[in-house]
């Protein structure tokens, strides 16, 4: 096996990073892909509690990284799926303790052992998220259709096309088709247009997801809900299959462009 | 301090400083690099440092040795040029940048044009995304978006073949006669020589326009070329 390495990144806080990255890996491991998550918030971690696995903590990132322990040591197993880890991230340190060459030694010892990695990027373009994208192969951004939002994204996508990554992939998150319609938000058109890079996933707004991350049960698992249905769909497509997006709103010829933005072949 | 002068020379890049070794054994010039940055420790906090080893071959250990001391002295090792295709490799293996001509377009770009005949323009053919500031002593032509949050500062005119959604000055120098054309103007900020004006509540207008000074003012008119 060799990894492909997964940095989920966004520039503004609380778009929802580590809700993407929670959901996406379970879609994953629902589908039996050996994935581990990182969560490179050292200092502010979450990814652990939005994927119910706080209380089996005992090493982090940073005892890997400073030699504590061995990798195998820190990856703690999921309690719903075998084949899916979890390396948290130090509360107790900072990002300095980290540096973008320690993540590239790290993931490449990830590499040939499982399928995925995904990295939970934290929020900012300093030196967390410098760590965060050092060892990627692909990065995903999560944006909301907000002005704020967007703006961040784009400074990121910049950084990243200067950096000479391979051009990443957008997750528009928490899109209320009904605020679209009456001009409250800005359209998935609008923020396509502006920030010019390929669709990977619209994720509906959908309150279970706020459950779900509370009790720590990402809501890919729920077969019922809407938002967990966009972020399967996300996996799918990760994994190189064709999915048409979920139809949010009816104006067809809106989700013909989207679809072509997407690199989709109909026109 | 004449030995350690010869030995590592330092200089400063548009993103960050180069220090070039010379052929004398690595622990020497290891010793005298970190000493000349303990002697001057104002000037080296949070630098970015690229090493030129020249034909010299560093170990891994040697590198990540270099790196840790350097960064226990807020000093970020980004960049190992070398000769040696193995030193190439071990640089890469640790993540660090082994070419350093790329300019960080994230960064404050600046040109200097000696002479501004009226052919000086400067030609990004790309899209300008928040951040993203360009500053040339000429006109400026963008093949590509101008994005929020970035910035065009000309002291000639600005032309931009796609949507102007940021800040331009054109005319920075005091150039009145200089104007912004876009096949879509709407920035947040725009100004010619001394004159700015708030476009916040316009609309688009579907049409490529033209920003020019008139009687004091910026106005803005259907863009025809020609």
């Amino acid at each position: 096996m060799t990894a492909q390495v997964i940095t989920i990144s966004s520039g503004k806080g609380g778009v929802g990073k580590t809700t993407a990255v929670a959901n996406i890996a379970v879609a994953l491991a629902m589908d039996g892909a050996k994935v581990v998550c990182i969560d490179g918030d050292i200092g502010l971690r979450n990814l652990d509690v939005v994927m119910g696995l706080e209380n089996r903590i005992v090493y982090d990132l940073v005892d890997v990284i400073e030699g504590r322990c061995k990798l195998r040591q820190a990856m703690i197993r999921d309690k719903h799926y075998n084949e899916l880890y979890l390396i948290p991230a130090a509360q107790t340190r900072d990002k300095s303790a980290v540096s973008p060459s320690d993540m590239t030694r790290l993931c490449n010892e990830l590499r040939p052992e499982v399928d995925y990695v995904f990295i939970d990027s934290p929020a900012g373009i300093e030196r967390g998220f410098r760590n965060a994208i050092a060892p990627a192969d692909r990065v995903l951004v999560v944006t909301n259709p907000e002005v704020s939002a967007v703006r961040d994204a784009d400074r990121v996508i910049g950084i990243l096309e200067a950096e000479e990554k391979r051009s990443p992939a957008l997750i528009l998150n928490r899109l209320n088709p009904a605020l679209v319609k009456q001009h409250d938000m800005l359209s998935a058109e609008d923020v396509l247009d502006l920030l010019g890079i390929q669709l990977i996933g619209i994720v509906p707004e959908d309150e279970n997801v706020i459950v779900g991350s509370n009790r720590g049960v990402p809501v890919a698992q729920d077969s019922k809900s809407r938002a967990g249905q966009a972020f399967r769909n996300i996996a799918k497509r990760l994994k190189g299959e064709e999915v048409p997006f979920i139809d949010l709103e009816k104006q067809p010829g809106l989700w013909d462009r989207i679809q072509k933005m997407a690199g989709g072949r109909k026109a | 301090m004449d030995d350690l002068a010869s030995l590592v020379q330092i200089k400063g890049l548009r993103d960050g400083l180069l220090v070039s070794l010379t052929d004398a054994p690595w622990e020497e010039q290891r010793a005298a690099l970190l000493e000349q940055i303990d002697g001057q420790q104002a000037f080296f906090q949070g630098a970015r440092l690229a090493l030129d080893v020249g034909a010299q071959i560093l170990k891994v250990n040697e590198m990540v040795e270099l790196r840790d001391r350097l960064s226990e002295r807020s000093v970020a090792l980004w960049a190992v040029v070398s000769e040696s295709p193995t030193t190439e490799q071990t640089a890469q293996l640790l993540g660090l940048a082994t070419r350093i001509s790329k300019p960080r377009p994230e960064e404050e770009r600046r040109f200097e044009v000696q002479d501004l005949g009226e052919g000086t323009a400067l030609f990004v053919n790309k899209t300008l995304r928040s951040g993203a500031r360009v500053e040339f002593a000429g006109h400026v032509v963008v093949l590509g978006d101008v994005n929020p949050g970035a910035e065009i500062i000309a002291e000639g005119n600005v032309v931009i073949w796609g949507r102007l959604r940021g800040a331009v000055h054109a005319g920075s120098k005091g150039d009145k006669s200089a104007v912004v054309c876009a096949l879509d103007l709407l920035p947040i900020r725009l100004q010619v020589a001394e004159e700015a004006v708030n476009l916040s509540d316009r609309k688009e207008s579907g049409q490529p326009e033209m920003a020019f000074i008139q009687n004091e003012r910026v106005i803005i008119e259907a863009w025809k070329p020609g």
